[in-house]
């Protein structure tokens, strides 16, 4: 069930193989947990909506709400434009809901979590208890950054299976939960905030998520409060023919500062599954979000058999001044990512950042990038997007700058570069620029360009084999955005980098 | 699959005030399929992506908007240089104003004669590089013009022409609506400019198909008149054999309505292709450049320059696209489009895209728009210049870079002239 057995092939060397081994095979997450699950009935329709919702104990309002997503997504079709290209979902040939037996009955604590379900997570290197701790770094044990810990909350197919140091950032004032808890414990938020930055029509996927949607992470930063840890979330897809729809709700209250973590993994299987998240984060005057994603779903093999199908509705709603937000996201892993963190800078002085490294190996499709809504007066944003294509993959930045009438002397500077590993791969740049005042800037550059030969050439020459070269190209590709990780991560993403290149030279 | 109804009902309506003209066997032939291609597609609507930025519906109803005639005192362009002259009145040809001498190395033929003939050259490339353009993206504006063009004129270089020709299109009556197609063939080696100049018609929509084989070089520079009320849509569809050169020049001064798509294909190695576009707009103004290379051979250069100023409420739209093919290595493709606005209300829309399947290629395109550099027009005023001309100064400056791409230095001066003097008349009022 492991990746390791990996082929010495020809043209690698002992060492690398030795390397990429230590690393766990090139997805060293593939392997599944059996544990007895409790499912809903395949397909999806107004019953299965009710029933997700009677599983979370939801209200009468809550499920109206559900309903009412489903009826709009009915009338919806499936979007065609982005560059990606796979054959037709069924979307009545899946599971929607998919829970540990163990879990029918919340366990109260930790302690009385499924041990199976507590490996899975160790296993993944997110073990879920309350210690200093590196979310998904290898070595975290021996790491000690100044005592630096992170609240996890960890969802595993539908529902979410415990959320560590509760107790600890409640006394601080934050919320952090699953979404089904805040819809039973904090209705008053959820009812205020769910649907406001991406609206239950918003798109074909996010409606379908806001109809049956199972779990998630649910947020609250109280006015003026700096979140005396990082929160992190991890969602792993363990269970087959099952889509995972979970819904993250994130409110920075004013002046408040909070850094979120997402990674993600999923089994090695040769049928795709589909994910479909949304994200939404609302930010008050002068508060802060740090949003990092480490995504790495399992993209398939070399042949495109498998791997998860990443349609995903990201987006972060500036609503008070100086409000400022920034997403970084790596993205190596799905097989197909349907990918857009959004910012709309409403408040005055608001600022959005993106930060992406998305790399395309294999027969991977990756359509992805950011909006950048410009409504208040002199908003800041910036987009560096890094997009590395290998195989027969196709990787696609798509972004929108729109600078409202409005919105008087704002600036945005987007910098999208791709590099192309080979000749079957692919690398296209589909910006959209929109600018409706004078006095607002917006610059954008873009290259296009293969790696480059005479760095290839030095790396080679003191030593390094093809591909450590290539990787540490990359690498330095990537600084840019690497650098912008909060430091786990960044460790974690330099190692992915490597790995998802991996077998794409020669 | 059929068309959205609206979209079909939209279409009948325009092509049944249509009627073919008559021609010969080959001519009916190409006339037929671009007609039947027209059906397929369907009418361009705001709602197709790639008219997300300009509103076509003024192309497409059955009667044009009226455009009042435009009445310049000034010497039209390229009036004064030694040119071989081509004149159509609101898209009839205009034999008197035409000049009909032997020009060496260069045919010259109406359309409509062309199409009179059993065997004629013209019949290999008419709709042939329009139907090539129809993909990946449609141009249904094309095809029609395909099928219903009423005249054009069709031009067969074999060595270097010894003067360049101008295409003249006056303006005289204020409901035309005028179809025109050219068709360019330049043999291998063989060199020629076109110049084109003139609103031409309240709406015009005209399509010129040029293939430059090995080794030619095709020039062309094009103003697009100053008639405010016009409504303009163009295509140039471009093939380009090996070693071959295409540069291409326009200018848009007012113009409540223009498209100007080109469409270059490189077939042939070593090519280079240059399109560069200067415009000026106030008030109710719209200017649309749009753009699609592809790379499909080795080692070819490709630029698109275009730069747009704005103001009072103008629009400036661009949309650009390299596409390069798995085997087009070595390609070196740039996109520059910038836009100075001069004032809030004015807008600035563009979408410069990359496709690119080959990895050993270096593409790059950058698009930016603000205002006017402050720190550079104080430095000016510092220097005793005056607000108003300091700012044509400026505006001058940064349309210099398009206009670079005019290959011969009179003409590149002419157009800088022009524009000088339409900011000067914008300033005075």
């Amino acid at each position: 069930m492991t990746a390791l057995d990996t082929d010495i092939r020809e043209g690698v060397d002992r060492e690398t193989v030795e390397t990429v081994q230590a690393m766990g095979g090139k997805y060293k997450y593939g392997w599944e947990t059996e544990i007895e699950m409790d499912y809903a009935p395949k397909g999806v329709n107004r019953d299965i909506v009710r029933l997700i919702s009677k599983k979370n104990d939801e209200p009468e309002w809550m499920t109206e709400w559900r309903l009412a997503a489903f009826d709009r997504w009915e009338q919806m079709e499936e979007p065609d434009w982005a560059m990606v290209d796979y054959p037709s979902i069924d979307y009545q040939d899946q599971y929607y809901y998919a829970s540990p037996k163990s879990m029918a009955e919340k366990p109260k604590s930790l302690d009385d979590v499924d041990p199976k379900l507590l490996e899975t997570y160790n296993k993944l290197g997110i073990p879920l208890k309350e210690q200093m701790l590196l979310a998904g770094v290898e070595g975290a044990e021996t790491y000690d950054p100044n005592k630096r810990k992170v609240a996890v909350d960890a969802v595993f197919d539908s529902v979410s299976v415990g959320t560590t140091f509760q107790d600890e950032l409640k006394k601080a004032g934050v919320i952090f939960c699953s979404i089904s808890e805040a819809v039973k414990e904090h209705p008053e938020l959820v009812k205020k905030y769910l649907g406001s930055v991406v609206p239950q029509s918003d798109n074909y996927f996010a409606t379908l998520n806001s109809a049956v949607f199972s779990d998630g992470s649910f947020v609250y930063v109280p006015p003026g409060v700096r979140c005396p840890m990082e929160l992190s979330t991890y969602f792993r897809i363990n269970a087959e023919n099952t889509g995972q729809f979970e819904r993250t709700l994130i409110i920075a209250d004013k002046g408040s500062y909070v850094s979120y973590l997402e990674g993600c993994t999923a089994p090695m299987r040769d049928t795709h599954q589909l994910h479909a998240a949304v994200v939404e984060l609302v930010l008050l005057d002068d508060a802060e979000i740090k949003y990092s994603t480490v995504q790495n779903w399992y993209p398939g093999d070399e042949d495109g058999n498998g791997g998860i199908y990443n349609f995903v509705t990201k987006r972060a709603d500036c609503r008070g001044d100086r409000s400022k937000v920034m997403w970084t996201q790596v993205e190596t892993g799905s097989a197909i990512t349907w990918k857009y963190p959004s910012c709309i800078l409403r408040g005055d002085d608001s600022q959005g950042e993106f930060y992406s490294i998305a790399i395309a190996n294999n027969m991977q499709q990756a359509d992805t990038g950011t909006k950048m809504v410009h409504l208040g007066k002199n908003t800041k944003s910036r987009i560096v997007s890094k997009g590395i294509s290998a195989g027969r993959a196709q990787n696609t930045y798509r972004g929108l700058v729109s600078m409202h009438p409005k919105a008087k002397n704002s600036r945005n500077y987007t910098q999208c570069d791709s590099l192309l590993i080979g000749g079957d791969c692919g690398a296209h740049t589909v910006p959209y620029i929109e600018v409706k005042n004078n006095s607002s800037r917006v610059e954008h550059e873009a290259t296009t360009s293969k790696v480059d030969d005479d760095q290839l050439f030095y790396c080679r020459s003191r030593g390094m084999d093809e591909e450590e070269a290539v990787a540490l190209v990359v690498n330095g590709f990537c600084k840019e955005v690497l650098q912008a990780l909060p430091m786990e991560f960044a460790m974690e993403a330099q190692q992915l980098v490597a790995i998802s290149l991996e077998g794409s030279v020669g | 699959m059929g068309l959205p109804a609206a979209k079909q009902s939209m279409t009948e309506d325009r092509l049944n005030v249509l009627s073919i003209p008559m021609g010969g066997a080959w001519s009916d032939e190409a006339r037929q399929s671009a007609k039947a291609r027209v059906e397929a597609m369907g009418l361009p609507h705001r709602r197709d992506e790639y008219w997300k930025f300009t509103d076509p519906v003024r192309f497409v109803t059955p009667d044009p908007t009226p455009a009042k005639v435009f009445g310049a005192e000034e010497v039209p362009l390229f009036a004064e240089n030694d040119t071989y002259r081509v004149v159509f009145v609101d898209g009839i040809f205009d034999a008197e104003k035409s000049d009909s001498s032997v020009l060496e190395h260069v045919e010259i033929e109406r359309l409509s004669e062309c199409m009179k003939a059993d065997i004629h050259w013209v019949r290999d490339f008419y709709g042939v590089l329009e139907t090539d353009g129809q993909s990946p993206v449609e141009r249904p504006l094309a095809a029609l013009n395909t099928a219903y063009a009423t005249d054009g004129i069709c031009i067969r270089v074999t060595g270097k022409a010894p003067k360049p020709i101008s295409v003249e299109y006056l303006h005289e009556n204020e409901s035309s609506d005028a179809i025109l197609h050219h068709v360019i063939r330049l043999e291998e080696g063989a060199e020629l400019t076109v110049l084109e100049s003139g609103p031409a018609a309240a709406r015009f929509n005209k399509c010129m198909e040029v293939d430059v084989a090995d080794g030619a070089a095709f020039h062309h520079v094009r103003a697009q008149g100053r008639d405010h009320e016009r409504q303009t849509a163009t295509h140039i569809f471009a093939r380009l054999g090996k070693e071959s050169v295409f540069k291409s020049f326009t200018m848009t001064m007012n113009g409540v309505l223009t498209r100007n798509e080109v469409v270059i294909s490189f077939t042939g190695d070593d090519a280079v292709a240059h399109v560069a576009g200067a415009c000026m707009g106030d008030g109710d103004f719209h200017h649309d450049d749009t753009v699609f290379v592809t790379h499909d051979a080795l080692r070819c250069e490709s630029r698109q320059v275009f730069k747009k100023v704005l103001r009072n409420g103008a629009k400036g739209v661009f949309q650009g696209k390299i596409l390069v093919k798995k085997d087009a290595q070595k390609t070196d493709g740039y996109q520059i489009s910038q836009s100075l606005l001069l004032d809030d209300d004015s807008q600035f829309l563009a979408k410069p895209e990359l496709e690119i399947y080959a990895d050993d290629v270096v593409c790059s395109h950058g698009s930016t728009s603000g205002a006017i550099d402050e720190t550079g027009l104080f430095y000016l005023r510092s220097r005793g210049i005056p607000e108003g001309p300091a700012t044509d100064l400026m505006v001058i400056a940064f349309l210099a870079e398009a206009i670079d791409e005019i290959a011969d230095p009179d003409l590149a001066e002419e157009v800088s002239e022009r524009l000088q003097a339409w900011l000067s008349r914008r300033r005075n009022g």
